[in-house]
């Protein structure tokens, strides 16, 4: 295969340099600009820096298991709460969200690619290299200590470099979501199949879509903060100095204007989960579909007018307090909404308890519980006594795991066949569940307790005399459970990558929605022919009929649905063109860290950085999409 | 399925089990023991059961459902293909939002109520946060000191208050009055901290730059506890509050006291203490007066906690309330060396003597 | 899957690149976002200037340092420059290659012009003793005009690496399309100035209570 690609490579070869070609391969995986190559490294990225942040709350709550325990010193402890939140926000479930979008938008959507594969690339690969340089601060003065919200002045007059870190680290990630965003906004508006009209797109897609907005209209507002952070930090400016005039609530205005966004931006992609798998699990369509695919929305709409209910204790005043615990209450309705429609998807379903569904119905079954301790934080005055305790902690974990951590993993046991041809044990995937939920129960659980009962968030220990530590221990002995959960979702994988036993059938969950309407895993080109549209739920509605004079499902017999054609398949890749690989985008992408690390030692690595990022995107643009 | 009800029975009866074994928490939000608190809680109780009742609702409708139509080996049913019910989905939208309007009233009603001006007859404090202690300044005309430039009594670690009398606290941060009434702009209150005592009332930020303020009140005489509530770097973890109130009688007596200037020892030890206290310690290694003031003495320092009344009985704790007052050895240990107690303390070590470090205790000790 | 690489014919990519769903040029659409998100962005910096609007505690203020005849001309050229843009793409729809070219050399110089006078500007006021760190005027104005400033520059950059790419034949026989989207790019950032000035100069400042 090499030789005759080679060739071709060189007689239209037009780029500043020889273009990459080969599309196997160890160093095929640095110049891919196929999504699903993307979308794979995005998982894995994500994944170990979720057994990273994983590891820094196994620390946490080793100190926290017992008062007045000096495992780790204040010092490390601020850093490594600091890192967890981090890491689990940016490094985990965004990218891993992204790695979902990745990979399926293109396929749930019917198209070959995404909209602009080498920007793809490119966000991949400033999302690694930004998640690489915010943990390289450990080795270069120590890690952000000023936690995830990052307050001012704390944040700006700590003297350690780690915030520093904080901001760039943050602004290089931001770059990396906000171009994927609208690259994958762009693929879904613009891509979709032949009458794959907007009320024919699953859920997911839709989701996907709200998220992408709300990246592209969040992420600005923190990257102003960031920059103005920076500037204090490094520059000597005044943003956030009371003793010049600056005020520190300016901060958490422009962060919770993105932060509240954000936690829509990594429980949407769970919600877009739960709607695919329910359906297929119980054998009946979404209920509501077109009232969830609008809750979705309302929620993206709304999302964006809540966020002073993160600052009920800042003394902004009662005007502002009112207004905001009422658009707070607001947004639990179209939240709401959803889970009374993924019930009623369930009810007088056939009900198939697959780990998919475990972990949808699971995770449905815990965010339902962080949802009610959130409605309790539009309580004003009852968030005066809550906000910033465990209580809090126990809330957003219960929506952040038991929500989006139950709906990745959901989607992982889903899709596994779908992008390595291998099922995932189904045994093991009953343990995992089963330890996952009794082991979450047990971590976050208490913390509501505990909040109640007057534990500080953010704190490096407390005294016996609190009377704090038993549910302290019943906490620690709960992250240990979630341990073991993950270590046998390790084992699960390890084992089905050795076996060596394809897939029987390659609609194993007798799916509803087109990406199972191609082999597993897909070919490069995604469809041989890409399917036309008829209506929601399109593979299904090609596999089964409903008789007219019962109502009863009568399943379409396999040969008269054109399905797979061996024979057309051989031909139809022909024809297909493809992106081909490139250097530019990991070239670019290289220059970002770089300038953050000139912004912190020297200003001829800024120059140099700045002069990489230039010749990345000119070598970029000199080079045509496809090679000729 | 039946095993995960029977799983999460299970986890419920043991945790109220154990529950029952656990030491009474003393910041407990629902243990109000003032009005301010007290509206909070009933707020929070009753909303608290209604979210019960719901959690209840939708978590038993989900179990039941997974239940009652989970697929049955051998059975093959064919679900009915429903799409929705707009009516019914309309319903599920206007029940919640019902629930949530009703509950918005009250809760609308205790903002504006928490809000309020205070009383007339309601008692000022200044709050001031540093890291990490905190600092209270009388402000009221009536509560300034009978000596020197007649500066308002001003406290640390302990915030005294009366019983049954509403406070209402100044949550400033730069320029308020404390310690000698030394106002500007002092780089030590430059950060955001959060004043909380669960018992009395809700949370309240300290904000460099802005002066919020907070109603509190304790019904009766007692000591209630409270901490930092938002993150001020190294030692929020210990940064801690008592407040204590006290009746009538108790109060007058301890606002008379804290007119009068330091006591001057009498016994030679406490006196050798307060030598070394007022003079610059020999070898240049600095001196105390340089942060702290004592009444009545040439002590005027602003950096650090007023000692005026250190001993005084109401004063049980310092350095962030961690650490008892009455606890020789811990200010023998916070004498030595701060760092080592508290990394992060703006007090530094002065490599006292052990002789010193008693002497200034005795004179500690003195001062009530 | 080799062969499926090795065997691609350009005009056919084309034909699938250019059937879009909603008919619009995927890069378009993706440039409109992506200019609402830099709404978003100068908004939340604009809104931090106004906030901090008469908050220095010690001088230059505004009306110590500005020279508004002067930022009006430059301003002015800025304006200009849209115009030349709108030439060029004009130029570039009738295939007019050389025009085209001429006036996005034009529009960059006068960009260049633009940027030009904001470092003279930043430079005396710097000479007068605001800088960066002196007060919250310094620290907004800079951060804000620079943002605005760095905006223009990758444009000009964006100008010229199109003329050269055109002059040296390396633009996809559709240039108009690329000298339309660098062209919306340099319209927001032109709209944005004018923003910005008005914010910025029009409404200055003295010191709090003063004037």
């Amino acid at each position: 295969m090499e030789g005759p690609m080679a060739s071709v490579i060189e007689e239209g070869g037009r780029g500043l340099i020889r273009r990459p070609s080969a599309t196997t391969g160890f160093w095929s995986w640095f110049t891919t600009v196929d999504h699903k190559k993307i979308g794979l490294m995005y998982g894995g990225s994500s994944f170990i820096f979720f057994l990273i942040g994983g590891l820094e709350a196994l620390i946490i709550r080793s100190q926290l298991a017992g008062p007045d325990q000096h495992l780790v010193t204040a010092a490390q402890y601020d850093q490594i709460f600091t890192m967890h939140g981090l890491t689990m926000v940016f490094l985990f479930v965004m990218p891993m969200s992204a790695a979902f979008f990745n990979y399926l938008i293109p396929l749930m959507i019917g198209a070959r690619d995404v909209a602009f594969p080498r920007l793809n690339a490119f966000s991949f690969w400033a999302f690694i290299l930004g998640g690489l340089f915010l943990y390289s601060s450990w080795f270069l003065g120590g890690a952000p200590n000023g936690g995830w919200f990052g307050y001012p002045p704390n944040s700006t007059t700590d003297p350690s470099i780690g915030m520093t870190f904080y901001t760039l680290g943050l602004l290089i990630t931001g770059i990396a979501s906000s171009v994927g965003a609208v690259n994958l906004a762009v693929t879904i508006i613009n891509m979709r199949a032949k009458g794959m009209t907007l009320f024919r797109m699953p859920i997911f897609i839709w989701m996907g879509l709200v998220v992408q907005f709300l990246l592209a209209f969040s992420l600005p507002i923190i990257t102003v903060a960031l920059v103005e952070m920076l500037f204090d930090r490094r520059f000597g400016t005044h943003f956030f100095d009371p003793t010049a005039g600056g005020d520190p609530i300016l901060w958490q205005h422009l962060f919770w204007l993105f932060g509240h966004p954000e936690v829509y931006i990594l429980v949407l992609p769970a919600f877009g989960i739960f709607s695919e798998i329910l359906p297929v699990f119980s054998r009946k369509p979404l209920f509501g579909y077109q009232f969830v695919a609008f809750s979705g929305i309302a929620i993206g709409f709304i999302g964006f007018g809540v966020w002073a209910h993160h600052m009920f204790a800042a003394g902004l005043g009662p005007v502002a307090n009112t207004a905001f615990g009422v658009s707070t209450a607001i947004i639990a309705v179209p939240t709401g909404v959803k889970i009374f429609n993924w019930m009623a998807t369930m009810a007088q379903g056939d009900l198939h308890f697959d780990s998919p569904m475990l972990f949808a119905v699971g995770g449905i079954a815990m965010f339902v519980i962080g949802g009610l301790s959130g409605v309790t934080h539009s309580i004003v005055p009852a968030d005066y006594q809550q906000t910033d305790t465990y209580y809090i902690v126990a809330h957003f974990h219960y929506v952040l795991f038991g929500g989006a951590v139950f709906g990745l993993f959901a989607g992982m046991y889903y899709w596994w066949p779908k992008v390595f041809g291998k099922m995932l044990s189904e045994r093991l995937g009953k343990v995992h569940f089963w330890l996952f939920v009794v082991g979450m129960n047990l971590t976050f659980g208490p913390m509501h307790i505990l909040g109640l009962q007057g534990m500080i968030r953010r704190t490096y220990t407390y005294p016996a005399t609190l009377g704090l530590t038993f549910y302290n221990q019943v906490a620690s002995v709960g992250s240990f459970t979630i341990a073991i959960a993950m270590l046998v979702f390790i084992v699960n994988v390890l084992k089905t990558a050795r076996h060596p036993k394809g897939l029987e059938n390659e609609d194993p969950w007798d799916a509803r929605t087109i990406e199972w309407m191609t082999s597993c895993p897909p070919p490069v080109h995604n469809f041989d022919e890409v399917p036309e549209v008829h209506s929601l739920d399109e593979f299904w509605h090609r596999k089964y009929t409903t008789d007219e004079r019962t109502g009863e499902l009568i399943r379409i017999p396999a040969g008269a649905a054109p399905e797979h054609d061996p024979g057309h398949e051989a031909a139809a890749g022909h024809a297909i063109h493809l992106p081909s690989p490139s250097f530019w985008p990991l070239v670019a992408a290289t220059g970002l860290p770089l300038l953050g690390y000139g912004i912190l030692y020297s200003w001829y690595l800024v120059g140099a950085a700045a002069f990489i990022i230039l010749v990345g995107f000119i070598g970029w643009a000199l080079e045509p999409s496809v090679a000729e | 399925m039946r095993k995960k009800v029977l799983w999460a029975l299970g986890l419920v009866a043991l945790a109220l089990g154990l529950a029952s074994c656990a030491p009474h928490a003393t910041q407990d939000t629902l243990k109000a023991q003032g009005p301010y608190a007290q509206q909070i809680k009933s707020l929070f109780v009753p909303v608290f059961w209604i979210a019960a009742a719901v959690f209840v609702l939708v978590e038993g409708g989900i179990v039941f459902i997974a239940l009652k139509w989970r697929h049955r080996k051998g059975v093959n049913r064919t679900p009915p293909q429903t799409h929705g019910n707009t009516r019914l989905e309309i319903a599920w939208t206007i029940a919640p939002a019902l629930i949530l309007a009703v509950v918005m009233v009250p809760t609308i009603a205790t903002i504006w109520s928490l809000a309020k001006p205070p009383p007339a007859n309601a008692l000022n404090i200044t709050v001031q946060g540093h890291q990490w202690w905190w600092g209270f300044s009388y402000t009221d005309a009536d509560m300034k000191t009978g000596y020197g430039t007649n500066a308002p009594i001003s406290t640390a670690d302990v915030m005294v208050i009366p019983a049954g009398r509403t406070v209402y606290l100044s949550l400033a941060s730069e320029g308020g009055a404390l310690n000698g009434g030394v106002a500007g702009p002092n780089p030590d209150f430059q950060v955001i901290h959060s004043f909380w005592i669960p018992e009395l009332a809700g949370k309240q930020d300290v904000v460099p730059g802005r002066t919020n303020h907070i109603l509190i009140q304790a019904d009766t005489p007692g000591t209630y506890y409270g901490q930092c509530a938002e993150f001020c770097g190294l030692q929020h973890g210990k940064m801690k509050v008592r407040v204590v109130a006290l009746s009538p009688i108790d109060w007058t007596a301890w606002v008379a006291n804290q007119k009068l200037p330091s006591d001057t020892p009498t016994d030679p030890l406490a006196t050798q203490g307060m030598d070394t206290f007022l003079n610059p310690l020999s070898g240049g290694r600095g001196s105390c007066i340089a942060c702290h003031s004592i009444g009545g003495t040439t002590a005027a320092g602003t950096a650090g906690p007023n000692l005026t009344h250190f001993a005084a009985y109401t004063h049980s704790c310092f350095a962030g309330c961690d650490w008892n007052t009455s606890d020789t050895a811990a200010l023998q240990a916070w004498l030595r060396d701060p760092n080592a107690v508290k990394l992060g303390s703006k007090m530094p070590n002065y490599h006292l003597s052990p002789d010193e470090i008693n002497a200034l205790v005795a004179y500690l000790k003195s001062l009530n | 899957m080799a062969d499926v690489i090795a065997d691609q014919h350009a005009p056919a990519a084309k034909a699938e690149e250019h059937a879009t769903t909603t008919g619009l040029p995927s890069t378009k659409l993706a440039m409109w976002i992506f200019l609402a998100s830099e709404c978003l962005l100068f908004g939340a910096l604009i809104t931090t200037y106004l906030l901090y609007r008469g908050a220095s505690k010690v001088g230059p203020y505004p009306n110590d340092v500005f020279d508004i005849p002067y930022t009006s001309v430059s301003s002015f050229v800025l304006l200009a420059s849209s115009l030349t843009m709108v030439l060029a793409v004009a130029a570039a729809q009738k295939a007019d290659l050389i025009r085209m070219r001429i006036w996005l050399l034009v529009t960059a110089l006068l960009g260049m012009t633009f940027v030009g006078g904001q470092v003279y500007e930043f430079t005396s006021f710097s000479n007068e003793g605001l800088k960066l760190g002196t007060n919250l005027f310094g620290t907004t104005f800079y951060v804000l005009t620079g943002f605005h400033g760095l905006h223009v520059t990758v444009g000009i950059i964006m100008l010229l690496t199109l003329t050269s790419f055109s002059q040296a034949g390396r633009l996809p026989d559709d240039q108009g399309f690329s000298v339309e989207m660098v062209g919306l790019y340099w319209h927001f950032v032109d709209i944005v100035w004018i923003v910005i000035f008005a914010v910025v100069y029009l409404i200055p400042t003295g010191p709090p209570g003063g004037k």
